[in-house]
């Protein structure tokens, strides 16, 4: 039988580009998450927050340091995590990044890649270049799926990421402080002229983009490893997705970051891993570089 | 009759589905000044950007000393003679007032030392003199629309288009302004205006062209132009130019609407 | 925008090229060395961030072709140093033309072409550091062979004029180009990119022009860094740190003015290296990064209260106050 070994090895080939597939939806999930937090700032205050991946790597620290020392679950963290980030962006927008920039664009880009330095050499400094991680007894954990199997924290991650997703959804859509986001995203002065507090508005949209770095960055542990720098490949990763998706849009962040997730999944399984980077940081500049204008809308 | 400097045939501007110019045609001969005016949202800003080569036409030509330039991108406009300043002025801030000036002066003068000698007599020309060496960025708002001018004068230009250079001055400041605007056309420059300032499109321009919702609705001398039914229509709202044709005939009624 | 700085430039350089004399530790020469290399790389930076308006996050990707082609040419083709390094500048100012045609072309500005920079030269590291040409992750060493004619020198004091010559010339080239027609358009761009349109300039060229002028000033940096360290490995070459020197040095120094960058860079490393100094005794021991927290505060600081940077406050010293212009306003 000639054909035998082959057609095994295609079974097999499709079961580990299944799992790959498998794997890159999960990852994708919270790359949304993290690129839902980009996506809102860009959306309201028509910035990019260069501070987005070092904030991520804080958070991610963050969730080291309370299960290392006080042995909180990351799941559990989220309730503490949320909040502390939240208030964590709101006051770094509202008495740092605000003031120090001037109302200008491009200070905003120089104060928030300030930040990301210092608060990545902070990191670097506390907890030295080491890489660390977190052991959790559902760490290894899988649900079996026909032939795959998924790991239980990605999978956790995957549908939590949603349901963040859609909470957030709700906000914007059903509380006040969502309708004046939304109202500062589309007319700034005339919403500061009906008496919609900007600054303040601003601030807690700030504050909501660490507070989904906050939930990213617990549902990432159980999975991931974190070291001072890690932040840099999660932030060109959220950038493309934010890209990809269209600035400013929620569901163009959902859909980018499964996208890309996907891709670095099966980049990596082709290119290799030292390799398998390369696959974003090309589809970013190619993005940006074909479509623009599509992509940016009026603000170029 | 002079020939035409500036042939628009049927310009056509769409964004989407709206039309914001729709087949506009107009004629500037050299050595006159010509007006563009309409109502708000007429299209005036668009068709400027059409000529200047800021925006591209849907469909129709720009024509310039017979020369098909519907195709060159605006800094070629410039080089081919076409000069405009825009609305909203803004100065380089980081340069002196004689700087700013020099930078339209570089596009036909490679030295410093010309361009600048060229910035000081354009500056002066338009009343710029006593300001050539302070930042630009400190200026009046009568001070910036005399270096928009100047910095696009600078560049030598066959044809200079206005946007709206006498917008925000006060009216002796507009007073101040009009004689400068004649000096250039008689030092051989023509000029197509967009303009609000009506009384200043009546004493300037040998010929107006009427835009509305995006239609060229009627050209001629300014006298001529403003007794015109339709234009009346478009300015002042539906049935204005019958009204004002029976006051008229009404003994006792005003002699204005 | 300066008047001629011919005078202050020649004094500059007169007074750095007697540092040496004076002060004969190595230590002091060695750091004196590698500040006016960060100096040039700003320089570079400065021509297109601090003129031309367009702020690159990636200018690591000219830095390390420089190093990389200076070592390479060296190691792989046996090509003599001082041929390599206009060789080096080149392949520097080809990628600077080549990424600036893609970016410039796709009319990306602002944060974007920040963005599309900083991916440029994450990929150039990347690949640096897969690819066996480059030495992949074990880096490239350049042999060592201590003669002049291989620009490596017994006496380091001339490794130090030489680095300091490049960034005289690079004084002399910007002063010249600020004065120049192409500066004056390359500022007018930065201040309104449609004005400039309108007065005839054709915004794309002198992008480019000024990208491909710039990163090939940084390429010379890398290069004289390549042949002063005489090792390579992606994270120096291509390394993020060389993208925010380049670009923080011009910021704090004084964005868009001849001394802006060299004053930077000399405030901004001697003030890394004394904080890490105060620490490291504070802490007893080396406590890593500490230099480039105190580089983000800076920028932070500068961005806050100095938007004209240090020639700026020291201006605001010296003469009479003049009305603030208030950071570039956007429309």
């Amino acid at each position: 039988m000639p054909f035998q070994p082959g057609c095994r090895r295609l079974m097999l080939q499709i079961d580990i580009l299944l799992s790959a597939l498998a794997n890159g939806l999960m990852t994708g999930a919270v790359y949304a998450l993290i690129a839902l937090g980009l996506t809102l700032v860009y959306g309201v205050l028509h910035v990019i927050n260069f501070a987005h991946g070092a904030t991520l790597t804080a958070a991610m620290f963050a969730v080291w340091a309370a299960h290392d020392g006080l042995g909180i679950d990351p799941y559990v963290a989220i309730l503490i995590l949320t909040p502390l980030f939240f208030a964590l962006g709101y006051a770094l927008q509202r008495f740092v990044i605000g003031p120090a920039s001037h109302g200008s664009d491009s200070n905003i880009l120089l104060v928030t890649l300030g930040l990301s330095i210092v608060i990545e050499n902070a990191l670097l400094a506390a907890f030295r270049s080491d890489t660390r991680s977190i052991d959790v007894p559902y760490g290894f954990s899988v649900i079996e799926l026909g032939n795959l199997f998924l790991p239980l924290p990605k999978v956790i991650a995957f549908f939590a990421s949603f349901l963040v997703a859609a909470l957030l959804w709700g906000l914007m859509a059903h509380t006040d402080i969502g309708k004046a986001i939304r109202a500062v995203s589309r007319e700034k002065t005339g919403a500061a002229l009906s008496g919609i507090p900007v600054e303040h508005v601003y601030a807690v949209t700030f504050g909501l983009g660490a507070a989904c770095l906050a939930v990213a960055a617990c549902l990432l542990m159980p999975t991931f490893l974190v070291n001072p720098r890690v932040g840099n490949a999660f932030v060109l990763v959220a950038f493309t997705i934010v890209v990809l998706g269209g600035m400013g849009s929620v569901p163009g962040a959902l859909i980018g970051g499964l996208i890309i997730g996907v891709v670095e999944s099966l980049s990596g399984l082709y290119f290799g891993e030292s390799l398998g980077q390369i696959g974003i940081f090309l589809i970013f500049i190619l993005v940006l570089l074909v479509r623009p204008a599509g992509l940016f809308g009026a603000r170029a | 009759m002079t020939a035409p400097l500036l042939v628009v045939e049927d310009l056509t501007k769409r964004f989407g589905g709206l039309t914001a110019v729709d087949r506009a045609a107009l004629t500037v001969r050299a050595g006159t000044i010509a007006g563009l005016i309409g109502p708000n949202g007429a299209g005036k800003t668009t068709l400027f950007a059409m000529i200047s080569g800021f925006e591209t036409p849907t469909s129709g030509a720009v024509r310039f000393e017979g020369r098909d330039v519907t195709a060159l991108p605006a800094h070629q406009r410039t080089a081919a003679g076409i000069a405009r300043t825009f609305q909203i002025v803004q100065p380089f801030a980081g340069l002196s007032v004689r700087e700013n000036i020099a930078v339209g002066a570089y596009l036909r003068r490679a030295g410093r030392t010309e361009a600048l000698a060229h910035a000081d007599a354009v500056g002066r020309a338009v009343g710029l003199g006593p300001q050539l060496d302070r930042p630009a960025g400190e200026m009046t708002v009568a001070g910036r629309k005399r270096l928009e001018l100047a910095r696009a004068l600078a560049t030598d230009p066959k044809l200079l288009l206005l946007d709206e250079v006498l917008a925000g001055l006060n009216p002796s400041e507009i007073r101040d302004m009009i004689p400068v605007i004649r000096r250039i056309r008689e030092g051989g420059v023509t000029i197509l205006i967009v303009e609000h300032v009506m009384q200043a499109v009546m004493s300037l321009c040998d010929e107006v062209h009427v835009l509305a919702q995006g239609r060229m609705i009627a050209s001629g001398p300014p006298l001529a132009v403003a007794r015109d039914p339709a234009v009346m229509e478009a300015y002042l709202g539906h049935g204005a130019a019958a009204r004002i044709a029976a006051s008229a005939r009404n003994p006792g009624a005003p002699d204005h609407a | 925008m300066t008047g001629s700085a011919r005078l202050p430039i020649l004094i500059a350089v007169i007074v750095l090229a007697l540092l040496p004399l004076g002060a004969t530790s190595n230590t002091l020469l060695n750091f004196m060395t590698f500040a006016l290399i960060v100096a040039l790389a700003a320089q570079g930076w400065n021509l297109l961030g601090g003129y031309g308006g367009q702020f690159s996050f990636g200018h690591a990707a000219f830095f390390g072709t420089g190093a990389y082609a200076m070592g390479l040419l060296q190691v792989r083709f046996g090509l003599n140093p001082w041929a390599a390094m206009p060789v080096a500048m080149l392949l520097g100012a080809a990628v600077g033309w080549a990424i600036g045609f893609l970016a410039f072309r796709a009319r990306l500005r602002g944060a974007y072409f920040a963005l599309v920079t900083l991916a440029f030269a994450e990929v150039f590291r990347i690949l640096a550091n897969a690819w066996a040409f480059t030495g992949a992750a074990a880096g490239l060493l350049v042999p060592l062979k201590l003669q002049a004619a291989n620009m490596q020198f017994e006496d380091k004091r001339l490794f130090y004029w030489l680095v300091l010559a490049f960034v005289a010339g690079a004084l002399v080239l910007t002063a010249e180009l600020a004065r120049s027609r192409f500066g004056a358009r390359l500022v007018a761009l930065r201040e309104n990119e449609d004005a400039a349109r309108a007065l005839g300039v054709d915004t794309l060229r002198v992008k480019l022009a000024a990208i491909t002028l710039s990163a090939g000033v940084t390429a010379a940096a890398g290069g004289l860094y390549a042949q002063k360290s005489l090792y390579l490995d992606a994270a120096i070459a291509y390394g993020p740190w060389i993208s925010v020197d380049a670009l923080l040095a011009p910021i704090v120094g004084g964005l868009g003015t001849v001394f802006g960058p060299l004053i930077g860079a000399l405030a901004l490393l001697g003030l890394g290296e004394l904080s890490k100094m105060a620490l490291g005794n504070l802490f007893g021991g080396a406590v890593p990064g500490i230099d480039l927290i105190v580089f983000g505060i800076l920028l932070i600081l500068a961005v806050a209260f100095a938007p004209r940077g240090l020639l700026g406050l020291f201006d605001r010293l010296i003469r009479r106050p003049r009305p603030a212009e208030g950071g570039e306003a956007t429309p």
